[in-house]
């Protein structure tokens, strides 16, 4: 294979391929055979510890209610920032230089703000100035945290989902007599968001990884802290570490492979302008995003 | 006209100077707090994780585009591995199984230096992902024909990548590196979750402590804004200046 980097390797190039994947791979068994020993001498790789997980029990228990909290929070948090976001990324477009102006300065100060903080924050406002339970808290700061983040994040991608639409639209839209209003509502918008899905299927990920925090820092009982509950009940720290872990490369596997699928296909589709924005783009939008780059093993 | 609205609007505040227990009334949740201490380590987890992912990211990305398949194999696989885990997951392992049970003390005597070096050690390896790829990317934004007309002059491997294409890779991978940046002093926080004292972890103390609540929410706030604000201004004016014009 040829590369910007390199040549079709030639005989003595191959050669020395062989060699280099050779001595990578005495490495990699020596880290693997390290980690293995390790793990053994702790009496991590007992069975006892890691066949809670073959049981109903651990994961109707444990496992399953945390998930579905994450997946309630993670939905719940789209649902509420998509709508907040489009307000914004629209204001963002405004003809008036106040509304443009305030919509940014809102949306850059939240974007440039720790969403831990603003969970902590939300938490302790909540506690403070409202009758919210201290069972519902956690959840609500959770949600709230995420929201004021993501819709600020997903305000920008609005923004560049109808920046990235052609011109023609709009002046079609004006052309047949349509007001600033309609354009946005009726033209504009709709293929903005049809062009966005992969960039917001990309953000949930990112939405699902940041309950997390809330788990931690909050005691929000969504995946990752029910996993120390589970640890706390079955002494597998490790065991239970792998298998959380795995479920969440899981979960944000298959929706990066969704994010994907669906930024192909609108890519391919003969309808429509052709705009998308995938997961590339939204790593420039929020560099926090994760999505993009599978199955493109090498530099081709 | 404007500027004896300016001074109408600034007779009254002299409350302070006449009544100097103002100040004290208004600034006290601050008192016995050291909030530039907190930021101060952020600072650090910040810059010495940033050099860390540097030098690991680059490494990544030098397996990603190597011509032997098991070194591709292994960056892609790390890379897809860790940019779809929390990086809360990352953290918590690095306290509770690196250390714990790894015995990973990171050449600590006592638990705070121990925790802080864990927190780079984990925002070392999940921010590496995300340089990988930025520089990953970068390398593609070179066109084929670059280095292809470089072997064509007569140029041999290293003089095509020292001359030809670093060169252009590099500075079209400024922008997505400062992203990468203002992303990891954000991610910073995290550290929170094994007990860092940097910012995150003072502002849950004094938030629960304090009656302020929106002054210290505020105050955290300004300072996260400081911190990444300039960061991306400047190195996108940078990233702008310096990208190859194709």
């Amino acid at each position: 294979m040829s590369s910007v980097l390199y040549d079709t390797p030639g005989p003595r190039a191959k050669r020395r391929n062989v060699l280099v994947s050779v001595v990578f791979f005495v490495l990699l068994a020596a880290l693997a055979w390290w980690i293995w020993q390790v793990l053994d001498d702790k009496n991590q790789l007992r069975w006892a510890l890691w066949q809670p997980f073959t049981t109903s029990q651990a994961w109707t228990t444990y496992l399953l209610p945390g998930l579905t909290n994450t997946l309630k929070a993670a939905a719940l948090a789209m649902i509420i920032a998509l709508p907040l976001g489009a307000v914004f990324g629209i204001a963002r477009l405004s003809d008036h230089r106040w509304v443009r102006s305030v919509a940014g300065v809102v949306v850059e100060f939240f974007r440039a703000i720790p969403v831990l903080l603003l969970m902590l924050f939300a938490n302790e406002f909540f506690s403070r100035y409202t009758q919210v339970t201290s069972d519902d808290r956690p959840f609500y700061a959770v949600v709230t945290g995420l929201v004021l983040y993501n819709a600020s994040v997903l305000a920008e991608v609005v923004r560049a989902g109808i920046l990235a639409l052609p011109k023609g639209q709009t002046e079609a839209a004006y052309a047949i007599g349509l007001r600033k209003g309609q354009t946005m509502t009726s033209i504009l918008l709709p293929q903005a968001v049809t062009a966005m899905l992969p960039a917001i299927v990309s953000q949930l990920v990112v939405i699902v990884k940041d309950t997390a925090l809330g788990g931690v820092m909050l005691g929000f009982a969504e995946l990752l802290s029910e996993r120390g509950t589970l640890a706390a009940n079955y002494a597998n720290v490790i065991a239970s570490f792998v298998v959380v872990a795995a479920i969440y490369i899981v979960l944000n596997f298959a929706l990066t492979s969704f994010a994907s699928w669906l930024e192909g296909r609108l890519r391919r589709s003969k309808r429509g302008t052709g705009a998308v924005l995938g997961a590339e783009d939204m790593e420039e939008l929020n560099p926090a995003a994760v999505g993009g780059g599978f199955g493109a093993g090498s530099a081709a | 006209m404007a500027r004896r609205r300016f001074e109408r609007w600034r007779a009254p505040p002299s409350t302070y100077a006449t009544h100097p227990e103002a100040r004290e009334i208004v600034f006290d949740f601050l008192q016995g707090y050291d909030v530039l201490g907190a930021f101060w380590t952020t600072v650090q987890l910040t810059l010495l994780s940033a050099v860390g992912s540097l030098v690991w990211g680059t490494l990544l990305a030098a397996m990603r585009v190597s011509p032997v398949p098991l070194m591709r194999g292994f960056g892609t696989a790390y890379v897809n591995i860790v940019r779809n885990i929390p990086l809360t997951i990352i953290i918590l392992f690095a306290s509770l199984g690196l250390a714990d049970i790894f015995g990973a003390t990171m050449g600590a005597s006592d638990f705070k230096v121990q925790g802080f070096r864990l927190a780079v050690l984990g925002l070392v390896g999940y921010t590496a992902a995300f340089v990988c790829e930025a520089i990953r990317s970068g390398i593609n934004t070179v066109p084929l024909g670059q280095a292809e007309a470089a072997r064509a002059i007569g140029l041999n491997f290293t003089q095509t990548l020292r001359l030809i294409v670093l060169p252009q890779a590099f500075r079209a991978v400024i922008g997505p590196l400062a992203n990468v940046l203002i992303a990891l002093t954000k991610n910073t926080t995290v550290a929170a979750a094994i007990g860092v004292a940097e910012a995150a972890t003072l502002m849950k103390t004094m938030i629960e402590n304090e009656a302020q609540t929106l002054a210290i929410g505020a105050v955290f706030a300004l300072g996260f804004v400081v911190l990444t604000l300039p960061m991306g201004l400047l190195l996108g004016w940078v990233g702008k200046r310096l990208a190859v014009k194709r």
